[in-house]
């Protein structure tokens, strides 16, 4: 039992059990699924300056750090108690093509080789961590959610202006990983 | 109508909190902090299940971009209809919260802002392999760098913020 747990699980299993986020936040206590939103939330607790924006009652959704933290404990449980032996699967054409690129660690579920506190002074280190962070919390917040809030909670309440959402960050992430990212990884 | 500016000050305070976002439901119920604890666990459970099927990892999303595996696509797909599927039956048997209150959905309004938005949210996503909520549990998995770019989102909302009024909606 214990050897199953610990092989990465199939899509069939993780994908049921988060939707299923969805009735269970809703059901402790009347929330919609967000991730994003936590995001706001410490600006609005630590820098709300003058910005009508950030000026709310965030101890109303003190909730959503609760989640965010859950999530972050998560992540230490899985990887210390039953982390995947081995290495990421990994597309054989994704492999040949970031060789090309002086990707070739594949130990963990980031790329390290561009991935690291060592990368983070060099062209494509700066450009994914600091340049795709700013545009994840930017657009995140621009488009109104993320893919919590609108993939999944959107497309659940069958919102269709979080279609159009989910429909445009698919497309972003495929110019992105397609015909930018290449130029990137090679500076 | 004693209370009248009271009660307007709290809408706006709650439009404020609206805009922009999705979850936006409250309760009116005052509980204790600990009540969050709740929420905490379902975060685990939820940070767990991103580790263990690989939600996290920058290749899948590569691969997911290049429409080379299925997985990704499984993944959000399943936990979609699994998600309208309970969303229909809370509805339609008026399923109560376990306080009692009633489950209340908001419509969401379009505006341009899920366009450009989402298209820069998209070149991050694919950048970064990694949206939000990964963030936190890749932080999780020992990858401390990832607080570089966890601090750099929340720049980005910062902005946002500050700009919003310039910006077509």
């Amino acid at each position: 039992m214990f050897e199953i747990i610990k092989q990465p699980w199939p899509w069939y299993v993780a994908g049921p059990v988060i939707g299923l986020t969805v009735p269970a936040l809703l059901i402790l206590g009347n929330k919609s699924f967000g991730i994003s939103s936590s995001l706001r939330h410490v600006c609005a607790m630590c820098l709300p300056g003058n910005i009508s924006f950030f000026k709310y009652d965030w101890k109303k959704e003190l909730w959503n750090m609760f989640f965010v933290l859950g999530i972050f404990f998560g992540g230490v449980i899985a990887v210390n108690f039953f982390a995947n032996p081995g290495p990421v699967q990994v597309n054989q054409e994704l492999i040949r093509e970031l060789h090309q690129y002086g990707i070739t660690d594949f130990s963990s579920l980031l790329p390290v080789d561009m991935v690291s506190w060592e990368k983070l002074l060099t062209w494509p280190g700066f450009i994914m961590m600091v340049g795709g962070g700013f545009l994840v919390g930017f657009g995140a917040r621009y488009a109104g959610g993320c893919t919590s809030g609108h993939a999944i909670m959107g497309l659940s309440t069958l919102q269709w202006p979080s279609l159009v959402a989910t429909v445009c960050f698919m497309i972003g992430g495929f110019v992105m990983a397609n015909w930018i990212l290449p130029w990137i990884l090679m500076l | 109508m004693q209370n009248w500016p009271a009660n307007s000050m709290l809408q706006n305070e709650h439009e404020i909190r609206a805009t922009d976002a999705i979850c936006i439901n409250e309760s009116e119920k005052q509980h204790q902090w600990y009540y969050n604890l709740k929420y905490l666990l379902v975060g685990l459970v939820f940070g767990i299940l991103f580790v263990k099927a690989e939600v996290i990892s920058w290749f899948r999303i590569q691969e997911m971009f290049r429409l080379q595996s299925f997985h990704m696509y499984g993944i959000i797909g399943s936990a979609v209809v699994v998600g309208m599927v309970s969303v229909w039956l809370i509805k339609r048997f008026q399923i109560k919260t376990i306080h009692g209150e009633r489950i209340t959905f908001t419509d969401k309004k379009f505006n341009k802002g899920q366009i450009y938005g989402g298209l820069l949210f998209g070149l991050g996503w694919g950048l970064t392999g990694a949206c939000p909520g990964p963030l936190f549990a890749q932080i999780g998995i020992g990858a401390t760098v990832v607080l570089v770019t966890l601090l750099s989102a929340i720049a980005g909302t910062w902005v946002y913020g500050r700009f919003r009024e310039n910006l077509p909606h």
